[in-house]
């Protein structure tokens, strides 16, 4: 484990932009710039936003058989995933919790993996002790950059006109401006838009020319984790960790028929009962009736008083333009409209059971 | 009418035995932006120190605390509609509450814009 504050290439870009730094998972990161939260949150909602992703881990696995044998770990269908395509999964522990997730996706003679900041350090001698023959490559000198917004395909397009065919959760090798990248049609802000894996020494440059676009804007944390809350998507840490099934979290999409009828994933026996006979507790969205944002940690209390849950990520949504949140709660409390109480600061404050997202995602299928 | 100001960033203006409060402009760009406000009642009596509100921005809530000893006269309701007033005019127009104070010569443990200034610089 590092212990010194790290950089990603952009750090000086950040500086230069106004980005106030903050430390986020031992990296040095913009949690905004001079624009703002909201304005960021927005820009990417109407727009087309740059975000800085070079902490998260980029990880290549060779190997006979690769896919398959990731698939010890994972609840993924890997072995029929296409060269191309990308999938979303998360690592299983035995007690059928999640250890982490992650995006996986075929890059042909190798599989690319993107894993969190925070467990790049768990993940990478994980996946080196459980998959026998496989080569398990940390990759160091490559940033991440993500694109997203409505208008990302005409951001990046601009300089790579081929990424215009790829569709959501589709990946391949283009050159932005000679340079070549790996382009994913995907991300973690419910709009349409691309991540893209670029060397270190370019990717100033590539995200300068992303920038001289009209329509294109920085963006920080904190508009990443407002516009992830509104999507409905789980942020590792909060929503999801070693104790929540992927069952109760809300994931069973992401487990395929094959893989709940064979298992084969550590946990499987647990998740797979949570498939047949359901979870006791479920993640749920939650609408806060009032204008006090909710956040991590409010206990959640039926009508009675009883606490029947407690809230794992909450805060403002802009698109939205009031409070959101998630959290868990029993069985009998996760249906839509079930009325339900939130503890902030001492004091009961009506709320509402909803569907997730908040928002209408703009994935281009 | 004289104006203070407190170490938590708060400003009084001073009439006789009324102040009108709020958080300095500093504060308010430092919180980004604000979406909801949190405050006391008229009525409502507190002490130097006390949490008399919370301001809450997209990035996390934070309290305001009583800079003297006094009573709420008013709370200004138009932030209720519109915390985001806040960030647009946290000097004037979007005050937090009327107080009445308790004992004036608490104010000479507060600070001058001057020495507001070098606090913050």
């Amino acid at each position: 484990m590092a212990n010194r504050v790290k950089r990603t290439p952009l750090y000086d870009l950040h500086v230069e932009l106004g980005g106030k730094m903050v430390d986020f998972a031992g990296w040095e990161m913009p949690v905004q710039y001079p624009a703002g939260i909201m304005a960021e949150h927005t820009q990417c909602r109407t727009q087309a936003a740059l975000f800085d992703v070079s902490h998260m881990g980029q990880v290549i696995l060779t190997g006979d058989e690769v896919a398959l044998k990731l698939e010890s770990l994972v609840p993924a269908a890997l072995d029929e995933l296409r060269i191309g395509k990308a999938r979303y999964t998360f690592f299983t522990n035995p007690d059928g919790g999640i250890m982490d997730d992650l995006i996986v996706s075929n890059a042909g003679d190798h599989l690319f993996i993107v894993v969190n900041a925070s467990m790049r350090y768990q993940d990478v001698p994980y996946m080196r002790e459980n998959l026998q023959g496989v080569e398990v490559i940390e990759v160091f000198d490559r940033a991440l950059i993500a694109v997203q917004g409505p208008m990302a395909e005409d951001v990046v397009g601009t300089h790579c006109p081929e990424i215009t065919e790829l569709k959501f959760m589709e990946t391949t090798l283009a050159e932005i401006d000679g340079t070549e990248c790996r382009i994913s049609r995907l991300g973690y802000t419910g709009e349409d838009g691309y991540e893209i894996s670029i060397p270190e020494d370019e990717v100033d440059r590539i995200s300068r020319l992303m920038l001289s676009h009209p329509k294109c804007a920085p963006a920080g944390l904190g508009a990443r984790d407002s516009l992830r809350m509104e999507a409905g998507l789980c942020l590792y840490g909060n929503d999801i960790n070693p104790s929540t099934s992927p069952i109760e979290a809300g994931l069973k999409w992401a487990i395929p028929k094959r893989r709940r009828s064979a298992g084969g994933f550590p946990g499987a026996d647990r998740i797979l009962n949570e498939f047949k006979n359901g979870p006791s507790r479920k993640l749920v969205g939650i609408k806060p009736s009032g204008r006090a944002p909710a956040r991590a940690g409010v206990e959640i209390h039926d009508m009675k008083g009883n606490t029947v849950g407690a809230i794992t990520s909450g805060g403002f949504g802009p698109t939205v333009s009031g409070p959101v949140a998630m959290g868990y709660v029993s069985l009998p409390f996760a249906n839509e409209g079930t009325q339900i109480q939130l503890i902030i600061r001492g004091k009961p404050q009506p709320a509402e059971v909803c569907a997730m997202p908040f928002i209408t995602p703009n994935y281009k299928r | 009418m004289v104006t203070y100001y407190s170490e938590e960033h708060e400003w009084l203006m001073i009439d006789d035995d009324i102040a009108i409060i709020g958080i300095t402009a500093h504060a308010a760009e430092q919180l980004g932006d604000i979406v909801f406000i949190e405050q006391k009642e008229p009525g409502d009596e507190f002490e130097n120190g006390d949490e008399i509100g919370v301001i809450e921005s997209v990035k996390a809530a934070s309290e305001i605390y009583a800079p003297v000893d006094g009573e709420v006269v008013e709370a200004n309701e138009v932030l209720q509609g519109n915390p985001a007033a806040l960030n647009e005019s946290p000097e004037s127009d979007a005050w937090i509450y009327k107080i009445k104070l308790s004992d004036s010569a608490q104010l000479e443990g507060l600070m001058s814009l001057s020495e507001y200034k070098s606090f913050i610089a």
